[in-house]
């Protein structure tokens, strides 16, 4: 072997960087491959992958719309992991979110009443909070492990709007589709570009990255929530309470994730569907680590992965590429990036080699 | 008779529900007895199930699939042991990487065959299936994969508590320090035990594929990884235990397509939603004693080792 990993004697500040892109450069690297593997032209592919939507003002717009479920949803699952905790139930939360506002535009649309979109909004994410709260209580009463029941609860609350959408829920004139009415207008988030689907759902995502960066950066409540996940033992000789930083890191993750949700309702889809998300609470998982689990690092990655999801459906659209491929690209950025972030805190050496 | 053909009946559905989590959570077991907690059983399960269904219905050999879908697992496997093992990175964040790469991969690998008919296992092995009395055709039911899940308990339970493997194997679980201080190769034991992981999750999902519903659909393993995953806390890291929540959550599974049947009138999807709710609740009633939990837990779980200390 005359290569070894080695432990730098500082964490490397410019890999901490440098590794998001080198994931990227290598993922579409890989994502080429498959292209070619599955006997397409590799650079036609990532041209259309990468370059195409953002050459036209609808591709910009629909890149900002698919940005917004995913920032929000990463930026509440950055929160929690720096504040010690695995919030992998993102896609149940925006479940409930979507099931709670929808249920007011339901109940209450049409009726020209002021208050309808904001009780949506703050049913939204009250209804992504509640569902993240469950597995707070689990956590903090019976200390189960986030991880599992996060992620159980996401395949509850499909089958409960499963439930509700095939059930109760039902369009009375939708041909049995399963699905709900449409929203009237008034419980529709206003379009922000003419001729467009971005709506105003994009300026709640942006507000929260701010906000998110003061929290974590400029308040005692996000100084303790980030001590309490570097350093559990220290938090607690500080008198900091881990199971508070568990409530407050869980049911703020669920509350973004819930306002993901609705937006997604209120906004592109204008209805209640089974499935309210292309797993957009999984590829969120992803943005968090890729954006550093910073906000305004979180903003970049999130446009990223945004393009892919967009750059995927002009694959298939255009050159009629599966859209699993571009779930592919995905877990390989991932994988890069885990693999990359490993020389943050180690660098290769070469060894001497030993004489006798 | 009615009654004891539909005990019995019941009792070969359970099985074959049970037998993808024995498979899984066996494999997990094993792993997580050597230190290592490999959260990507999910992905692992879907790229073995849509390998497996390829490799069959390309040649038209079940035996040839399930062998296809334990290499797949392997290879998985191997991933997760590179990124982990030789590189040292975060076991948690590389699990849930392998999930999410499977979930892509085995969607994007499976989508040609999607529909594709096959001759499930049990017909290939036993040619007279069809034309069997309905007893003979349950018990032609249960295939040789159902049997080496039912005797994965005790073969996993005698290699690590009555051979010299499986004592290495737990003390590597126990203390990486101490078995690399007495001159075993930590490293190449845990690779070991993740491939064996791999290989195991890979025929766990190809039994769906393959057995228990033969065909392949995007994300047909459904949580069942996750399932594996939390029974393997829920056992203490014990054979015995493992076994019987497989067993209990094959049952579960089964009661929820048995409710019609016993005049209930409940919508599928409520419950469809019955074995989440049931592991959150194990794992409630596991988790409430931490003490125990601790006690059991292999003390090494989830920690990187290099040997250059």
């Amino acid at each position: 072997m005359p290569l070894r990993l080695e432990a730098r004697p500082e964490p490397s500040r410019a890999m901490l960087w440098l590794s998001p892109v080198l994931a990227a450069v290598l993922a579409a690297a890989g994502g080429g491959l498959v292209f070619a593997a599955l006997g397409y032209d590799p650079l036609v592919a990532l041209r259309t992958l990468f370059l195409d939507p953002l050459s036209t003002l609808d591709g910009l717009t629909e890149l900002g719309l698919k940005a917004t479920p995913l920032l929000l949803c990463a930026i509440g699952i950055a929160v929690a992991v720096q504040a010690g905790l695995w919030n992998i139930g993102a896609e149940g939360q925006l479940t409930m979110g979507a099931i709670a506002g929808g249920g007011i535009a339901l109940a209450f649309g049409g009726e020209g009443h002021w208050w309808i979109l904001p009780a949506m909004l703050l049913a939204g994410a009250a209804g992504g909070a509640a569902w993240a709260a469950i597995p707070a209580l689990l956590k903090t009463r019976f200390h189960a492990h986030e991880i599992l029941t996060t992620l159980m609860l996401s395949y509850v609350a499909v089958q409960f709007l499963g439930w509700l959408v095939h059930g109760p829920w039902i369009d009375p004139e939708g041909f049995n589709f399963p699905q709900s009415r449409m929203f009237e207008a008034d419980a529709l988030l206003p379009v922000l570009v003419e001729g467009t689907r971005l709506h105003a759902g994009v300026l709640l995502a942006l507000l929260a990255v701010p906000l998110a960066w003061a929290l974590l950066a400029r308040t005692v409540a996000g100084y303790r929530l980030r001590t309490i996940g570097l350093a559990p033992r220290a938090a607690r000789y500080a008198g900091f309470s881990a199971a508070r930083g568990t409530w407050l890191g869980l049911c703020l993750a669920g509350a973004l994730a819930g306002l993901a949700g609705l937006c997604e309702a209120a906004g592109p889809v204008g209805q209640l569907q089974p499935l309210m998300s292309p797993g957009y609470g999984f590829a969120a998982i992803i943005v968090a680590f890729l954006g550093r689990l910073q906000p305004f690092g979180i903003l970049l990655a999130a446009l990223l992965m945004a393009l892919i999801y967009l750059g995927g459906e002009q694959l298939q659209v255009s050159m009629q590429l599966p859209i699993a491929a571009t779930g592919t690209i995905q877990g390989m950025l991932l994988f890069f990036l885990l693999a990359s972030d490993v020389f943050i805190d180690r660098r290769l050496v070469r060894v001497a080699r030993r004489h006798a | 008779m009615p009654d004891a053909f539909v005990l019995l009946a019941l009792l070969v559905a359970t099985l074959r529900a049970a037998t993808p989590l024995l498979l899984a959570g066996f494999g997990e077991l094993v792993a997580e007895r050597s230190g290592v907690l490999n959260l990507g059983v999910e992905g692992m399960m879907l790229v073995g199930a849509a390998a497996g269904f390829i490799a069959t219905a390309a040649t038209g050999q079940p035996l040839l699939g399930l062998l296809v879908a334990a290499l797949a697992g392997m290879l998985m496997a191997l991933l997760f042991g590179l990124l982990t093992l030789t590189l040292g990175a975060n076991q948690v964040a590389c699990g849930l990487a392998l999930t999410i790469f499977g979930i892509g991969l085995s969607a994007l690998i499976g989508l040609p065959w999607q529909g594709t008919p096959i001759a499930g296992l049990a017909s290939v092995i036993w040619p007279g299936l069809d034309a069997a009395g309905p007893v003979a055709q349950q018990l032609m039911l249960l295939d040789p994969v159902l049997w080496l899940a039912l005797l994965l308990p005790a073969l996993v339970g005698a290699f690590l508590y009555r051979s010299r493997a499986g004592l290495i194997l737990r003390a590597v679980g126990e203390s990486h320090e101490a078995a690399h201080a007495l001159g075993y190769g930590v490293l190449r034991v845990r690779y070991a035990a993740v491939l064996f992981g791999g290989a195991m999750a890979g025929l766990g999902g190809a039994y769906l594929s393959l057995v228990y519903t033969p065909m392949w659909t995007e994300n047909m393993v459904a949580g069942r990884g996750w399932i594996a995953l939390a029974l393997v806390v829920f056992s203490a890291w014990k054979p015995g235990w493992l076994a019987l929540g497989a067993l209990f959550f094959g049952f579960v599974t089964i009661a929820q397509f048995q409710a019609g049947a016993f005049g209930l009138e409940v919508s599928p999807h409520l419950l469809s939603m019955l074995p989440y709710l049931a592991t959150v609740v194990v794992l409630v009633l596991i988790s409430r004693d931490e003490t125990r939990r601790k006690l059991n837990a292999p003390a090494a779980l989830g920690k990187p080792f290099t040997a250059a200390g």
